[in-house]
Order: structure tokens, then C-alpha cells, then sequence
């Protein structure tokens, strides 16, 4: 019969819609529920207990709980590339369509191979793969690893694309609240009514937190009542944001804490343009954790089978969702608020046969067999429980047939969030557990449950007054009236293993850690808590150990005979609940990880069909293919050949453009430069070479001076933003007393290289102004007009070694430019050139770049010794002069040619002498750019090679093992191409 | 004549509406960037009274005719003009202001969109970590948008404008548009 273990509606109508009926399947059977449901209170409804496999023995399990903290239930979700593994079975809201498989079980849940494991028990005990897998050394890599490794994990990944989308924000509030349950609730309601701006978050799709799972009541209402009339009264106060489905995974500096809110889980699929999920940083002024308990097992042999599960949960699967999890049910517990399972499923109708109560004395539940000093000591049921082995208080032992058996144990404060610090909880005996310490994030206040408040009146008490509190802080005056509600003491006397039994006794269900795996773990002295830990794995997992840290902890401090504060604490790292990579990485994927820099002619070389590079994040044309050219190396052959023979033009907007402004602006150029720019004529510009504080060449270019006081300052394309920001730092903090003031203007400008012959003869088309060689010469630089008036700069510099200007115009009209000089060059036969023809002209001239600005290399190194001044200070300068760094004998920068002209050159080739050993201490340097020069016609090549300012003219090997080449070269100059400079000039 | 291109790469600007939020690009604005030369505060004061130019306090936007004002960084503006009238807005400004600042022409450097919304805070606690919802018209601030990095002046409780760098103009554009479609 569907849904079977359904309470009547009669009997209790909880938060469930039972008008609607919600289709879903469960490892392809298909099943129903209502809106409401988790995908773990459907299947109890309907009658499902085995959910899934535990980890290392792969036993069968079903939820221990009805929340985040369970370890048993973790279920893939969906299907296909949406497909989810290790979804907690008890947060996961059900929707029509909902697919669900169990993991880690072959060939099914029911009867899984791998359960050969829970028989090998004894050879699979805490740290045997430290033990097991020692020899022979050879198996390691071919036999073990592979094993365990597809012996590990739970759920599986799809390996396709995550279809869905995630996005993050940033939020401001005066409070956050963790937790809508009474205390954040109450919390929320007192600050809200005040005007503080309150950001109030829940796990749950369903605010309330224990009220909608507890019968009791607040003021005159029921408690899931109360909650519900609160939510909309602050649903009503505009400064009040409600944030259900929202985890704050994590407590960083600043009062700054991370939240993940799932958006669309609770949807077959999300609704057009909204997030999966979305990673909210939440910067709060005051934070109130009042994010409740969880309540912890009790460990007995056997304590792990299908039905078995937190007393706490039992009753929330009954109030809640209306679920009896099984026909007859007992309740194990060691406190009062196990026998309130009892109650609750007994005022169901649900057959409670029995309470066993491990405290000795006490009052009796009426019309209850409830059995004090008693305990339970073994079960049975292979895929569900089926009966309890009791030890009654009398030392007789029982065997009661149950189909679900709710345990108490205490219930643990969630501190987590405030370890998020390293505060280390505090131990409270009357209520057994941790409580959050006095050292946890500044600003942040604990109240209701986390705090050990167990009670509702205790929890709404401490939830106002912290609320109060903060609102004080703020200046504002904040009072509240509480309503009434139970004020009963847990009257909890600890009991964390059942000594009785022979059984393994489980207390970390997620990792399969035994009583007998702590007691292995003292045995071999692995008894510091953090050793436990990473011995046993207590604690590990997806559930971090929420509901099994604290007894693995008083086992063993049972062990020792330490008290439990002294055996040690247990603190939480974030993320509080487990997190997608994908909500972590937001709207950054794929191609929008980051954003792209268009070049002013990007529209114009897309039309030619240019291929682009990605520089930084700009996207530079590469080389522009022309009908016919089928390779390349065509496109760029005739780039340069007819650059060099006529004019080419590039768009070179992507160096960095620094207007350098101020009184002191020639000084500061002459200290973050090696040579000298203050006595730079007005209209001229200059090559210039920055070095870092160690000496070694930063970043290069030119630098022209506009006026008195302001210079342009170019850079190269990587470094535009560092040097900007080195530029600053100089500026701000090293000279603060010097007038000068910076701005990038790289993208103001659009700004191309026109070089060639021709050169010229093509740009005295456009601008209006004379531009012979007598008006701007070789590195002039002015302002002038272009096209009858459009304001425009005109720089006389060179890249390629050919007559050359580079031309600025306002951005907007750089598309306009490109076209207009494009036109212009027609009866040259102007070509456009991309970065690689701009690499091949640079190589032949012997022009330094990336390749050979590689952070290691002085500007001795580069052959520019001579650029570095010793008449003034600059940063890097006595740094350079280091001897070391002078020696003779050093890398210099020289020319490269193959022997062979047919012969390929390949950068990252070592210099080796002809016929010396392939060994290191052979190393001559490396090949560190090379191209093929089509005016040449062969391989040509950079590099840096010891003493090479001495070896003009001798022949070596150039070696790369990486793709076994070995080229015999001759060591040239590294100017290819007009060393006299004449063509540039001209 | 050079015809110009919006940052977006149109002939004309664009108006974006997705739901109740239009995103507008704007291309009738001259930028300029005028920082003090040091010592020179009497000077600059006076000048930018004979300019009519309100200097924005920090983290502030000015309005004013011809010249409005947003604090970029300590004693530093950015200037906003009428482009049709005032292009070449440095020399304008340098006219008013001599060596007393230095002055630099930002007008291209940037690409401007205008964001109006009712609900604009839902759009802009997903852009920015600023907190615009607390902040009164009239504030200004640098702040970072997918890696990009953007001056935000908020004109109204229901306006913003965007400065962001022109190259990444189509990046930043996407950037808004996704995030607009997650919240309508």
C-alpha cells in the first residue's frame, strides 16, 4: 500500500500538503509523497528503511537522523549530468519527478558483493591500510592503489558538465542570525521590530527548527504554530530578510560569514536564467548562532541496522511529516527527552512497547512499559531491524520484537561555527556535552541549543536577551515580552557505550569506526584526540562527525581514565555542511572564468578572418589568413615580408599606457628607471628598462614626454597592470613627499603601429600636421590631428626595425582608424600584421620580450648593461652591480642560427659543446625565442648563453631531450636585420 | 570623418531591458581624471569654483553643469561632461585648473552603463560587496565586478551608473545580464 507507514491525518496533519501528491522513485521503483517531505520521510512513509550502504563494511543502513548530520543516508539525486552523489536522504525535498539511486552497493542495495567486507571485519580494522599495504613495495603502485581505489568513495560522479548554473552575492546586515528555531526566531522578532537589518538564515526549506518537529506548546499555540505566525509577522518588516534553504557553511575574518542557498534544489530544474544555488558572503556587524543541537546515539552492538535512529529524529518523522517509522517502536534513552519519543508516538497510535531507560531512577511514563537500568544490548535484522536483545535493570536478558528503535543520548550543542576560529568548546556536565567557548568569532553571540539552552523557554530567553543585547550595541533599545512555554530539565546521566555485548558497536556510522576501533586505537597509543581522528577516521566525512565525535571521544576518555575535557575537544573546520565545488566557483566557468579585453580593431579583424591569441585577457589578432593560405606560417611569411617590403599595420593598443603627471614626475621616472628620464627633451621619447629591487629586469618600453610635467609611459602587454601597481606603490608609499599623480590610460586609446618604407608615406594621408623626417624624428613623440581635426598622438618608435610610428586616436574611433588606414595603405599594398609576424620582426631586430624578460635575467644579461646609471639611484640599481651578478663569463643575450639552414631550431634548447656529455654541469644556456625569418630563410633564434659576448662566430649544439633534437648552430649577433639601424631612421 | 563606436561596438548606444531592469549604454560623456598637484589645494579649490565644479567628497558623486564629479581616490576626481560640448574635456579643464592638477583624458578608457531597477538591490548584492541598499544617492565607489574593475556612483534609490573598463565592455555587459536573469 503506498505511503503504509503514514499516520492518519486524523491523528496528526504536520507539515505536509497532503492535498498534493508528489511522484518519485527510489532506485527505479516508484513511489509518492507530499509537498513537505524530505526524500528520506517519503520513503519511511513508505515503508523504506534500507537507504543505502555504509562505507568500509558495507552494512545496511538507513537514516539515524531527520537532518544534516546524518551519515547513513546519502543517496545520488538525478539523473545525467545533474546526477548529484552523497546527498543527505533527510535534507533533500522531495519534488514530482524526483529520481533517487542508493551508492556504494553492487549489484543492489539489498545484496551487495562488497558486504563480504562487514565478514573480513577483523582485517579491516582502524589503520590496517597503514599495516596492510606495507609490501611488497611493488604492489603498491600496480596492485593496491588501483584496488582501493575503486573501492573507495560512496556516490558517483557523472563526468559530464554540470548543466545547471551558480551565482554568489554579498550581503549586509546588522545581525545575522543562524538558526530559525525559538532562540532565532525570537532573536529575529526582538531586532527586527527595532529596524536593525537582520539577515535570518536556515538550513531547512521549513523555518521553525525543533518547533515544527516537537508537540509542544508556545503561549497558546502550538510551537510549529507560533513559528509559523512569527515568520509572517517578520516576513511583514522590510528590514528583515528571511533566508530559508540557506547553510552559513563557515565563520570568516571580519565579521564575514559564507552561506550557500540552494536555490533550485527543490525544483526538477531550475527556472529559466536562476542559479542552482547561490554563495552568499554575508558581512554582519553582529552574528547570533542559534543553530540548536543535534542529538547523539548511543553505541551497542549492532546499533546500525535499518530503523534504528535518534530518538529525536523518530519524533520528528512522526510531528513533522506524519511518519511511524515502524509498527512498534521502542525508545533507548539516557535523558528525559527520549521518553518525549515515546509519548508523541504513543498519543499516534503507535505501538511503543517498551522505553529502556539506562537511568536507574525516576518517575515511570504511564500506560508505558518503561524499564529503568535497563539496556539494549544486541539487535537483529539484516536489512531492517526486526528485534532488541534488552538487559533489564535486574541483569535479565529480553529480546523484544521492534521495527524501530529511537535512541537518546544527549544531545550535542552545534558549536561548529564557533571552532571556526580554533575556539575550543567548553564541557558542561549537567547537560554531558561541549558548548561553544569564550574565544570564538568577535562579535558573535550563542543562544538556544548551541549555547546548552535545552529548553523552549530556555532557548527563546536566551534568543531576546542576545537579541537585546546587540540591539543595545547599536544604540537601540530593544524589549521583549516571552511567551510561555516548557522550561523541563534534560536530567541526562551519561551513558555512551553499552559495555555489554560482543558485537561491534558503531559510533561513527558515516566511517564505520567501532567502540573496538578506539579501543585499537589506545592499544596502539594512537589515544591524542587528533591522532584518534586521523587514526580511525572518526569524524571524517561528509557529516564531520555531528553525531559520533563526542562518544568516540568519551570512549575514549573512558580508556585513559581521563575525564572527557581533559581527553580533549573537538573542533569544526567549514564548511558546515558539505558544498559543490561548482556553488564555490559561482558564475567563474568555463569560458566566463574571466572576462575578455577587446582590442579597438577586434570587430575589423573578426571580419578578416583573424585568428585571435588570448594576451592576459586580451584577444590579440595572431595572424590575419588571406584566401589561399592554407598554413600559418603563409599568413605570417607574407605579414612580414611585406611589412618590411612596404608597410604593415598593427593594432599594439594592448601595451600598457601610464599617464605620469606632476612637478616630480622626471624625478620619479629617474628612480623607477634604470636610465635616465629627466632630462628627456619635451617631444621625444626614450626606451627605458625597469628593474626589480633584486636587479633583475622587470618590465621595458618606451616612455615619451608630452610637456614639461607629463610623461606617457608604455608597457608591455603582461606587465601592464603590475607595473601600474609597482608604479603606485612607489609612489604612495617609497616617495610620498614627490608631486606625481598616474592613471592608466591604455584603454583610452586606440593606438597602431604603422611600420615599413612606406610607413610614412600611408600615415601623411591621415594626419593633418607634416610628419617628414625633420618634423618628428626618430622618437619624437607629439600631439597632433588626424582626418581634419580629431585629436590623436603621433610616436616615431620602432618594434620591428623598420620606419615606424605608432599612432593613438580616442578609442571610439579606433575602429574607424584601422579601417581608415587599412584604406590609405591600399596603393602601398598595405598588409596588417598579427602578435606572430610581431614576434618574427622583433627576433630578426634582436629585440627583447617576454621570453627573455623572464624574471631571471639582469639587463647585463640582455646586453643593456650599459643602460643601467650609476650617475643617479634607481630602484634595482646597487643590486645590479652585485658580483655575482657582473662576473664575466655570464649569460649575455646572443644570435642563433642553425648551421644548416634546412635545420629547425626549437626554444627551450640547452647550448651543449660539440661532442661534450649531455650533463648539467655541460649546460651553456637556452635558446629563448625563436621564429622563422622569411627574409632570412632559415630558423633564427635568441637565447642566452654563458659568456656569449665572446663567441660571436663559434659553433655549438642546441639539445632538447623534450623532443629529441640536436641542431649544430652558430652563435651570431642578435641583430638579424639592419644592425646599423639605418632602415629605422630613415 | 572617423565615425566613432560605442565600447559595445555599436554606431549608436543600446538600452537593454531584461524584466523590470534596463541597462543603458552611454556615449554622450566626456571623462577626465584631475588629481592635485601637491600643495597646489588653494589653487585647485579655486579653480574648480571658477570651473562651477563641485569636487566630490570622498566616496561621493557631485552633479553639476558642465562638470559633475565622483571621488576616484584621496585627492583625486574623476570629471563627467557633456561629450557633445566638451570632447577634448582636458584641455577644457586644464584651461581652468593650469599646473594646479594634473589632468587626463578618460573619456574613451571607459565603458558607462546607466542600471535602473526598482529592485535594484537584488541585482547589485549579486555585482558588488558594497552596500548600496545603506547608502544614501550621491555615493560613489571603486569596487570589483567578475574581476573587473569598476567605479559605481548610485544616482537614486532606484539608478546606478557603471564605469568599467571599455575593452571589457561586452564581459562586463554579460556579467549583468546573467546576474539580471537570476533575479527577475
Amino acid at each position: 500500500m503506498s505511503q503504509s507507514n503514514r499516520i492518519a491525518a486524523s491523528a496528526i496533519t504536520g507539515q505536509i500538503d497532503r492535498s498534493q501528491t508528489l511522484r518519485f522513485t527510489f532506485d527505479g521503483k516508484a513511489y509518492t509523497g507530499h509537498p513537505g517531505d524530505t526524500l528520506a520521510s517519503a520513503l519511511l512513509a513508505n515503508g523504506v528503511r534500507l537507504m543505502g550502504r555504509s562505507f568500509k563494511y558495507h552494512r545496511p543502513r538507513g537514516p539515524l537522523s531527520a537532518g544534516s548530520e546524518e551519515p547513513n543516508a546519502l543517496v545520488q539525486l538525478r539523473e545525467g549530468a545533474a546526477s548529484e552523489p552523497n546527498t543527505r536522504a533527510t535534507v533533500a525535498e522531495l519534488f514530482d519527478g524526483l529520481t533517487a539511486t542508493s551508492q556504494n552497493r553492487w549489484p543492489s542495495l539489498a545484496f551487495d558483493a562488497l558486504s563480504i567486507n562487514d565478514r573480513l571485519s577483523n582485517f579491516l580494522t582502524a589503520g590496517f591500510y597503514y599495516k596492510t599495504f606495507m609490501w611488497p613495495a611493488a604492489f603498491w603502485e600496480k596492485f593496491y592503489e588501483p584496488i582501493i581505489r575503486h573501492a573507495a568513495g560512496l556516490g558517483a560522479m557523472s563526468r559530464l558538465e554540470d548543466p545547471d548554473s551558480y551565482d554568489k552575492g554579498f550581503l549586509h546586515c546588522d545581525l545575522l542570525i543562524i538558526g530559525a528555531g525559538p532562540a532565532g526566531l525570537v532573536a529575529a522578532l526582538t531586532a527586527g521590530r527595532v529596524g536593525l537589518r537582520v539577515v535570518l538564515a536556515d538550513e531547512d526549506f521549513r523555518m521553525g527548527g525543533r518547533l515544527n518537529a516537537e508537540t509542544f506548546a508556545i503561549g497558546e499555540q502550538t510551537g510549529a504554530a507560533w513559528a509559523e505566525s512569527s515568520l509572517t509577522e517578520l516576513a511583514s518588516l522590510p528590514n528583515v530578510r528571511l533566508m530559508p534553504r540557506t547553510t552559513v557553511i563557515g565563520a570568516f575574518d571580519h565579521g564575514i560569514y559564507s552561506a550557500v542557498e540552494r536555490v533550485s534544489d527543490h525544483l526538477a530544474t531550475p527556472l529559466a536564467g536562476k542559479p542552482r544555488q547561490t554563495l552568499w558572503r554575508i558581512y554582519s556587524t553582529h552574528t547570533l548562532l542559534a543553530g540548536g543541537a543535534t542529538e547523539r546515539p548511543i553505541a551497542f552492538e549492532n546499533n546500525d541496522r535499518p530503523g534504528i535512529m535518534l530518538a529525536g529524529a523518530l519524533r520528528a518523522y512522526a510531528n513533522r511529516w506524519g511518519v511511524a517509522v515502524g509498527e512498534r517502536v521502542a525508545v533507548f534513552t539516557n535523558n528525559d527527552d527520549g521518553l518525549r519519543t515515546a509519548t508523541d508516538l504513543r498519543g499516534y497510535g503507535v505501538d511503543v512497547v517498551a522505553v529502556i531507560d539506562s537511568r536507574k531512577e525516576g518517575p515511570l511514563l504511564p500506560g508505558i512499559r518503561h524499564l529503568r537500568g535497563a539496556e539494549v544490548v544486541g539487535t537483529e535484522g539484516r536489512l531492517g531491524l526486526k528485534s532488541i536483545k534488552v538487559r533489564t535493570g535486574s541483569g535479565q536478558t529480553e529480546t523484544i520484537n521492534v521495527t524501530a528503535l529511537g535512541v537518546s543520548g544527549g544531545w550535542n550543542p552545534n558549536v561548529n561555527i564557533t571552532s571556526h576560529h580554533r575556539s575550543r568548546p567548553e564541557w558542561r556536565e549537567e547537560i554531558a556535552a561541549f558548548v561553544p567557548g569564550p574565544e570564538g568569532p568577535v562579535a558573535l553571540i550563542v543562544a538556544g541549543a548551541a549555547a546548552g539552552h535545552f529548553s523552549t523557554h530556555a532557548a527563546l530567553k536566551s534568543g531576546a536577551e542576545a537579541a537585546r543585547k546587540i540591539a543595545e550595541a547599536l544604540g537601540k533599545q530593544a524589549p521583549y515580552v516571552l511567551p510561555k512555554a516548557e522550561d523541563a530539565p534534560l536530567n541526562i546521566s551519561p551513558l555512551w557505550a553499552v559495555s555489554h555485548g560482543k558485537g561491534r558497536a558503531w559510533i561513527d556510522q558515516q566511517n564505520d569506526v567501532t567502540v573496538k576501533d578506539i579501543k585499537l586505537a589506545h592499544q596502539e597509543n594512537f589515544a591524542s584526540v587528533e591522532h584518534l581522528k586521523r587514526y580511525t577516521t572518526l569524524g571524517m566525512a561528509t557529516d564531520q562527525g555531528k553525531t559520533g565525535n563526542v562518544i568516540g571521544l568519551a570512549v575514549m576518555a573512558g580508556l585513559t581514565g581521563k575525564s572527557i575535557p581533559e581527553t580533549g575537544t573537538t573542533i569544526f573546520r567549514p564548511p558546515y555542511t558539505p558544498v559543490a565545488m561548482a556553488t564555490l566557483a559561482g558564475r567563474s566557468r568555463g569560458k566566463e572564468f574571466k572576462p575578455y579585453r577587446l582590442t579597438p580593431s577586434h570587430v575589423w579583424a573578426t571580419e578578416q578572418g583573424a585568428v585571435f591569441v588570448e594576451v592576459g585577457n586580451w584577444l590579440r589578432a595572431q595572424w590575419l589568413p588571406r584566401a589561399g593560405e592554407t598554413t600559418w606560417r603563409q599568413s605570417v611569411d607574407r605579414e612580414v615580408l611585406q611589412t618590411r617590403k612596404s608597410v604593415g599595420i598593427c593594432d599594439v593598443t594592448t601595451l600598457g599606457k601610464i599617464d605620469i603627471q606632476g612637478t616630480d614626475a622626471g624625478k620619479f621616472l629617474d628612480r623607477v628607471y634604470a636610465n635616465t628620464f629627466s632630462t628627456l627633451a619635451v617631444g621625444k621619447c626614450r626606451y627605458g628598462l625597469m628593474l626589480r629591487e633584486d636587479g633583475m629586469v622587470f618590465d621595458d618600453g618606451t616612455t615619451a614626454r608630452m610637456a614639461e610635467h607629463e610623461y606617457v609611459m608604455t608597457t608591455t602587454t603582461a606587465n601592464a597592470v603590475t607595473v601600474f601597481r609597482h608604479l603606485e606603490f612607489c609612489r604612495q608609499c617609497l616617495w610620498p613627499d614627490m608631486d606625481v599623480q598616474l592613471i592608466s590610460t591604455t584603454e583610452a586609446w586606440a593606438q597602431y603601429s604603422v611600420a615599413g618604407p612606406n610607413a610614412r608615406k600611408l600615415l601623411q594621408k591621415i594626419v593633418d600636421q607634416d610628419i617628414s623626417t625633420e618634423a618628428v624624428p626618430y622618437m619624437g613623440a607629439l600631439n597632433i590631428s588626424v582626418c581634419g581635426g580629431l585629436r590623436a598622438r603621433l610616436f616615431r618608435i620602432s618594434f620591428s626595425g623598420e620606419l615606424a610610428f605608432e599612432i593613438a586616436v580616442p578609442t571610439r574611433y579606433g575602429d574607424a582608424m584601422i579601417r581608415k588606414l587599412v584604406e590609405a595603405g591600399a596603393e602601398f599594398d598595405a598588409v596588417v600584421y598579427g602578435t606572430e609576424a610581431l614576434g618574427v620582426m622583433r627576433v630578426e631586430k634582436g629585440h627583447v620580450a617576454g621570453n627573455e624578460l623572464n624574471g631571471q635575467s639582469s639587463a647585463l644579461n640582455m646586453g643593456l648593461g650599459k643602460m643601467v646609471s650609476q650617475k643617479k639611484d634607481s630602484i634595482g640599481m646597487a643590486m645590479s652591480l652585485r658580483e655575482g651578478m657582473t662576473a664575466p663569463g655570464g649569460y649575455r643575450l646572443v644570435g642563433v642560427k642553425p648551421v644548416d639552414p634546412q635545420a629547425s631550431l626549437s626554444a627551450g634548447s640547452h647550448f651543449l659543446e660539440i661532442g661534450a656529455p649531455p650533463v648539467p654541469e655541460s649546460d651553456g644556456g637556452w635558446l629563448t625565442s625563436k621564429v622563422y625569418s622569411p627574409h632570412l630563410g632559415c630558423d633564427i633564434a635568441l637565447g642566452y648563453l654563458k659568456a656569449g659576448d665572446t663567441r660571436l662566430g663559434h659553433r655549438l649544439r642546441a639539445v632538447n631531450f623534450l623532443i629529441n633534437t640536436d641542431t649544430e648552430v652558430e652563435i651570431v649577433s642578435p641583430h638579424f636585420f639592419d644592425p646599423e639601424g639605418e632602415r629605422l631612421r630613415a | 570623418v572617423l565615425k566613432p563606436l560605442t565600447a559595445l561596438g555599436h554606431s549608436a548606444p543600446h538600452t537593454l531591458t531584461l524584466g523590470n531592469i534596463t541597462i543603458t549604454e552611454r556615449f554622450d560623456v566626456a571623462l577626465a581624471s584631475l588629481a592635485l598637484r601637491r600643495g597646489r589645494e588653494k589653487d585647485l579649490h579655486k579653480a574648480a569654483k571658477s570651473a562651477n565644479l563641485a569636487l566630490a567628497e570622498p566616496l561621493r558623486a557631485e552633479s553639476g553643469t558642465p562638470f559633475s564629479s565622483f571621488w576616484m581616490t584621496p585627492e583625486m576626481w574623476m570629471i563627467e561632461a557633456d561629450f557633445a560640448a566638451n570632447e577634448d574635456i582636458a584641455a577644457l579643464l586644464k584651461a581652468h585648473f593650469s599646473d594646479a592638477a594634473s589632468i587626463t583624458e578618460q573619456t574613451d578608457a571607459w565603458v558607462r552603463f546607466d542600471i535602473a531597477s526598482p529592485g535594484l538591490t537584488r541585482l547589485t548584492e549579486r555585482l558588488t560587496n558594497l552596500d548600496l541598499a545603506s547608502c544614501t544617492p550621491g555615493f560613489a565607489s571603486r569596487t570589483v565586478i567578475d574581476h573587473l574593475g569598476t567605479y559605481l556612483i548610485k544616482r537614486s534609490q532606484t539608478e546606478i551608473t557603471l564605469y568599467g573598463p571599455r575593452a571589457s565592455a561586452q564581459s562586463l555587459l554579460h556579467a549583468l545580464e546573467v546576474t539580471a536573469a537570476s533575479v527577475l
